[in-house]
Parts: structure tokens; sequence; C-alpha cells
């Protein structure tokens, strides 16, 4: 029980952390471009999220209580350790979610609530930034808790992955835009998501190099033999999907610059995985010294494994209802 | 101390939106249900007006709502790595069975009247409520069990499970449930019935505002009336399980028999008297132990630490009471003019109904402060102490910064989303379809995002 319960937590909270990075990745991403977009396009883009973004930050609940539920030692240890990136970033989200509702209707407050939405969405990234920088540092542990200071996580690394962060949005969002839109707006976010992507590879070659240097365990599991022989398809396959990514960007192909950066992100992901395994508290604890008792983990995988799919099913679902372009002005027209 | 003041803002906050949408769900998944069913035009028109006030609220919702499980790590690690093993799994199923199903099918009850079959548009009503219900279900399990821990043993300090469902229906779950979804009802019916007062003084949207009243006053005669009975059984098993805020929400330091009921006093924790009180004998005995020749534990006989302080549970539980006799009269008044067919014309009731509007809120959250602040010193009752849950890296200056920016941010928004609902409220229900009809091109539907901008 206890060795066979604690990879399929590993994989599930993976995989939800990964669909929110991925989803709230994209309507965060427009939420910054919006701010630099015309009046009528920052309108239509805006729109294309609209019906989504409630859902998709469900799954950050849902990544903060899994979290809880299966690791609850990472949990008590982690996010005291990272208390102000969290808590900007719950405020930066709560801004720009709000504005959502109130700038759709309410004409003359908009000017401050577009603000809200474009200063939020970047806020909220760089903060999520800062977490994963931390985390991926490790912190001060005494014992089962975390025992520095609440400032710890100020630090140039963290920076880096807040910035690193910004730019990785950025381009899901323009890739997001690409898919949902057309014309001006299109080309727009064809040359925006350039922009980003440049910015991407930069801090992703930084990261790279950062870490190994920094920590001489993630250094070894890179670079010794035979792992380099197993591991090196990885960073070729990083490069070769940013190149794609950057192709796509420039023909016309609608779908394909947005699935290429998801796969960036995955292969991103995959990385800091592989850095870090098999610990969750890096540094401290390993998976399956922060696990809670067989009992707990069984009895919520027993309905995680019958709700998780219909979740994402309607999920799909209900992206496929609001299927299509969004077009400048629809909404307008009948009302 | 800062961190409880925290949690206490964040949460107060947050329970008024539950409050008002678990209530409104149901109320708009049953216009829809009567607008499929009866395919009258004016059931739509409702629910498209209450859905819209229904998004705002929900969204307000969602956002506080993600920093509910935050806090829990950011300021109460300690007690999230006690009791994780326990509570986390129910709070996951909160999200699993709850949030999706509600933010999924939002956005199609919102969005999509056009776009979808109505039937797939009264069942994403239906999937709304069922998840604020679900969602009700399982945060309301978490506090019972903090009240009412059954179902674990503790271990080196922690909790560890033994049997769920002990865990999930501990002894005051049932109670606290039926209890807070009926208060939750009431909430939305006095809401319900206040806005509909507001328009009909006003002359606009006639007919759907009397539909409105109707409505409410008829869920209200029977709501009021059953929450007053749970209300009372809630009580007796408080009375069973925590004697310690039941002497705290009467305001009993010594014990008698048989007890008299204090309507009114102030208490005074460091004497263990209450000054100033004016009371009725015997009364006590007979509302608490449904009996004459039993009474209750005093808080004197409790040791001096396990004492959770008095004032607060004491008022907010008389506040609550008040409100209940307040909405009583409310409801049975309102049934006998309309018995009397004044009930449209009368300019006093109509006002009334006004100002009993926000009632609801008052009520909910003076409850939660009654069985929140009766339970302290604990988080879990008779067991983790709050001292020992807060977070240990945690200076006073940190949660102080946080605090203030909390307090500031929920100002903000809750002013802004409370601006935006009397909006919604001012223009009345749209008498036209709302809707703008969708784009259809090369087989694609368009969804009409911004469905009320352009009014």
């Amino acid at each position: 029980m206890w060795q066979s319960l604690v990879p399929i937590w590993t994989v599930i909270l993976g995989l939800g952390i990964f669909i929110y990075v991925a989803l709230d990745g994209f309507d965060l991403g427009v939420g910054m471009l919006h701010g630099l977009l015309p009046a009528a396009d920052a309108e239509t883009a805006m729109n294309s999220v609209g019906p989504f973004w409630d859902g998709n930050e469900t799954w950050l609940i849902l990544g903060g209580v899994g979290l809880l539920a299966a690791f609850p030692l990472a949990f008590a240890i982690i996010i005291p350790a990272v208390y102000f990136p969290i808590m900007i970033m719950l405020l930066a989200l709560v801004f720009r979610g709000v504005a959502f509702e109130f700038r759709f209707k309410s004409p003359r407050v908009r000017r401050f609530w577009d603000l809200a939405f474009c200063g939020g969405s970047t806020v909220a990234t760089f903060a999520q930034g800062l977490v994963l920088g931390s985390f991926i540092q490790g912190f001060k542990v005494q014992g089962r808790v975390f025992a520095g200071s609440s400032f710890d996580f100020a630090t140039p690394f963290s920076f880096l992955t807040g910035v690193a962060l910004v730019f990785g949005y950025a381009l899901l969002g323009a890739g997001w835009l690409v898919m949902k839109t057309e014309g001006s707006l299109q080309a727009w976010s064809r040359r925006a998501g350039r922009i980003c992507l440049l910015g991407v590879a930069v801090c992703i070659a930084l990261v790279s190099v950062w870490t190994p240097l920094a920590s001489g365990a993630i250094a070894h599991r890179w670079f010794a033999w035979p792992n380099i022989a197993f591991l090196a398809p990885l960073p070729l396959a990083t490069l070769g999907v940013g190149f794609y990514a950057w192709r796509a960007l420039g023909r016309d192909g609608d779908l394909q610059p947005f699935l290429a950066s998801v796969a960036l992100f995955a292969l991103s992901f995959l990385g800091v995985a592989i850095s870090l395994w098999p610990m969750i508290v890096p540094g401290r604890y390993t998976l399956w010294q922060a696990a809670s008792p067989p009992s707990t983990q069984a009895f919520l995988l027993v309905g995680t494994l019958v709700l998780l799919p219909v979740v994402l099913f309607y999920t799909a679902w209900s992206y496929w209802v609001f299927r299509g372009k969004v077009r400048q002005g629809t909404g307008y027209h009948g009302a | 101390m800062l961190s409880r003041m925290q949690w206490v803002w964040v949460i107060s906050w947050h329970i008024l939106l539950p409050a008002f949408t678990v209530g409104l769900a149901s109320y708009i998944a049953v216009l829809e249900g009567l607008a499929f069913f009866t395919k009258a035009p004016i059931w739509g028109r409702l629910s498209t007006f209450w859905t819209r006030i229904f998004a705002v609220s929900f969204g307000m919702g969602v956002v506080s709502g993600i920093v509910m499980p935050f806090q829990m790590g950011t300021n109460w690690s300690r007690f999230s790595d006690t009791t994780a093993n326990v509570l986390a799994p129910l709070l996951a199923y909160e999200g699993l069975t709850a949030f999706f199903l509600e933010a999924s099918f939002l956005g199609v009850l919102l969005f999509g009247r056009k776009l979808v079959p109505p039937w797939v548009h009264f069942f994403s009503g239906l999937m709304v409520a069922a998840g604020t219900l679900f969602s009700t279900f399982w945060i309301l399990s978490v506090n019972s069990w903090m009240q009412t821990p059954a179902g674990f043993h503790v271990e080196h300090g922690r909790f560890f499970p033994d049997d769920w469902w002990a865990v999930i229906f501990n002894p005051s779950f049932p109670y606290r449930y039926v209890h807070n979804v009926t208060a939750f009802y009431i909430t939305t019916g006095f809401v319900v019935l206040g806005v509909g007062a507001w328009l009909l003084r006003r002359g606009r949207s006639v007919e759907e505002a009397k539909l409105m009243m109707r409505m409410a006053l008829n869920l209200l005669i029977v709501l009021v009336p059953v929450q007053m009975i749970v209300g009372d059984l809630h009580g007796t098993n408080t009375g069973q399980y925590q004697p310690a805020k039941l002497a705290a929400i009467e305001g009993r330091y010594g014990s008698q028999t048989p007890e008299p009921l204090t309507l009114f006093g102030i208490p005074d924790d460091k004497a263990g008297i209450m000054r100033d009180a004016v009371e009725i004998p015997a009364l006590g005995s007979l509302i608490l132990t449904h009996s004459l020749n039993r009474g209750i534990r005093g808080l004197n006989s409790f040791p001096k630490d396990q004492r959770p302080p008095v004032g607060p549970p004491f008022f907010a539980f008389r506040i609550m009471v008040g409100i209940a006799v307040l909405m009583l009269f409310v409801a049975v008044v309102g049934q006998l003019l309309r018995r009397g067919g004044r009930l449209y014309r009368s300019v006093w009731f109509l006002t009334l109904c006004q100002c009993t509007a926000p009632l609801g809120f008052v009520a909910v959250i003076a409850g939660w402060t009654t069985t929140e602040v009766g339970r302290q010193p604990w988080t879990v009752y008779g067991l983790l102490r709050t001292a020992k849950s807060v977070t240990p890296s945690l200076t006073g200056a940190d949660v102080a910064i946080s605090l203030t920016l909390y307090v500031l941010v929920y100002l903000i928004m809750y002013g802004a989303g409370l601006a935006f609902i009397a909006g919604i409220v001012r223009h009345g229900v749209a008498q036209a379809d709302a809707e703008p009809t969708p784009t259809i091109e090369g087989g694609r539907s368009i969804p009409p995002f911004v469905a009320a901008a352009g009014k």
C-alpha cells in the first residue's frame, strides 16, 4: 500500500499542477497581453477567456488541497515558507478575477478594472514564479516546520523564475489568441508570441545553467554517466520544440503555436521534476516521508479516480461548447 | 492572535457569498425548470436576471474561496500538519465534486442559452445548484469535525483516520448541515423578497416583482419555522457534545436547577458572573433540556484554560435569535396580507421587506460567530489548541502586513461588487430577451461573451 499509492498521487498531483499551469497560464497570459492591446482588440482578447477562467483557477484550489491531502507535511512546510508570494498571488488573482465581472458590465470604471486585470495577471504570474524559484532552491527546515523567515523567498534566482514565468504565460496567452482570434489581433499575437518565446528561451537557458551550478546533487543527476545519456533527449527536445514554436508563430497554422507552447511547458516541468525527484521538500523530505497515511491516500484515491475523468470530460465539454473563433464586437449584435 | 483576526476577516467575507449563492443557485435551477416545463417566458426572464447577479457573487466567491485553503497553509501550518490526514481529503472532495461542477456549468448557464438545447441549459442550472450543495456538504463536514471530532486516533500528536463514515458524519454534522442550508435558503429568500419589493415600489418590472415576492413568501413561511426547530435541535446537540460552548451561549457561569433563561446581561469573564442580567426563571431548563428538573453545566465548573470567552457567542446568539423572530413576523404578515389581497399595495410592508433583505446575512455571520468563538480555545474541540495551530515561522509584523492588505483588497472588492449588483437591480428585469443572438458562421457558433455589456 505504502509503496504503491505514493507514485500514483505524485502523478495525479503533477498532472493537476500541470493542467493548472497550462490552463490558467493561457488566461493569465491573455491578461498580461491585454494591457498592450488597443481597446477593441483587448475586448476581444478578454472575451476569449471569459467562460473559462473560473474553471481554470479551480485547478489551483485542487492543486493546493491535493498537496495538503496527499503530502500534508510538504504543504505545512512549503506554504508558510512562501507566505508573501502566496499572499500576493492570491490578492492579484482576486483583483483580476473580479475584474472580469465588473468591467464587462460597468463602462464608467472600466479603465480601473482593465488595469486591475492586466496588473493582477502580471503580479500573480510573477508571484507564482517566485514560489517556483523558492521551491527549487529549498527551505530552511527544523523538524516538521519551516524555520526560516517570511522574506526568504526574495533571492535572485526566484526573481529569475518569476520573470521566466511571466514570459512563459504570455507565450501561452499569445498562442491562445492565435488560436481563438483572427485578423490584426492574430497577427499581433504572432509577433508578441515570438518576443515571448525569445524571453522564455533565455530564461530556460539561464535556469538550466544556474541550477546545476548551485546544487551538486542536481548537477550529478543530469551530468553523471549514464544519466546524461538517458536525460540528454529532454533538453534536445526542448530545443526542438522551441524552434518549432518559432516557426509555427511565423506561419499560418492557428493551432500549432498554442500546442507547441504547452509542450514547451511540459518539457520544462519534466526537467524540474527530474532535478528534484524524489524530494518534495527539496533537500529535506522525500515524497514518501511527507505522504499522508495509506488510509487517507486510499480514501481520496477512490473518489479521485472516478471523479477526475468526469471533471476532465465536462471541462472539455465546456471548451467544446465555446469552440471556434471569437470576433471583434461579438456579443454586441443583439443587445 | 493576528492570524486569527486575518482568518476571521477572510472567512466572514467569504461566508457571505455562499450564504447567498447556495440559495440563489437552487432558486435559479427552479426558475430554469419552470421555464423549461411551462415554456412561459417570464420564468426565463427572471432566471436571466438572477443569473447575472449570481455570476457576480459567484466570481467573488471563487476568488475569495481560493484564498481559504492557502490561509490554512500560510497561517495555520501546524493545524494543517496535524489534521490533514483526516480533513484534507474532505476538502479535496469539495474541490472535485463541487467547484468544477459549478465553474464549468456556470459558463454554460451564463453564456450558453442560445448555444445549447433548452434541456441542457436547465441541466446546467441543476448542476450548478448541486455543486453548491455538495460544496456546503464537505466544508461543513470539516467544520463539524473540528467541533465534534470522531472516527480517528492520535499518534505522535497527529490525527489519523480510522473510520471515514464516522469522520464525515460526525455527531454535529447532520444538524449543522440542515441548519446552514436552511439559513442560506432563507437568506436568499429575503434578498429576493427585498428586491421584489423594491422593484414593485419603483413600478419597474411589476409582473416579475410580484412573482418574486410570491415565491419568496411561500418559501419563507415554511422554512423560517422549520429553521427554528432545527436550530433548537442543533442547540441540544451542542449541549451534549460541547457543554462549555452552550454555557457561553447562555451566559451561564454558575449552575442551578431549574436554569433561568438570561435574556440580556453584561458578561464578566474575569469575575465569572453575568452583570445586570435580565432573567426568566426556569425557562432556560425548559428550552435547553426540554424538562424542568435538569440544568446545564455552568462555565465556572470548567478549568479556566478551557473556557471560551462569553461575550461574542452570548451576544451573537441573541442577535441571531432576534432576527429569526423578526423574520417569522415578516413571513407571517406577508401571508396574511396576501390572503387579504393587500400585499402589493401595502407600502409599509414593502418598505419593511426592503429593510429586511440583508437580515439573513447578519444572522449567518452571528450564527457563525456563535459556533466558532464558542469553540475556543480549541481549533479541534478538546484536542488541539488554537495557540498550537498557527505557523511558527510567522512574526507579528508579517501577519500585520498581510492582514492590512487583505482588508484593503476585500473592502475594494466587496464595495465594487455591491455597487455593481445594485446597478443590475436598478435596471430591473429585462423585458426583451437580453442575451444577444450568437453569430453562427460556418456551422460554428460564437459565444456571446459580453451578454449584458451593451445595455
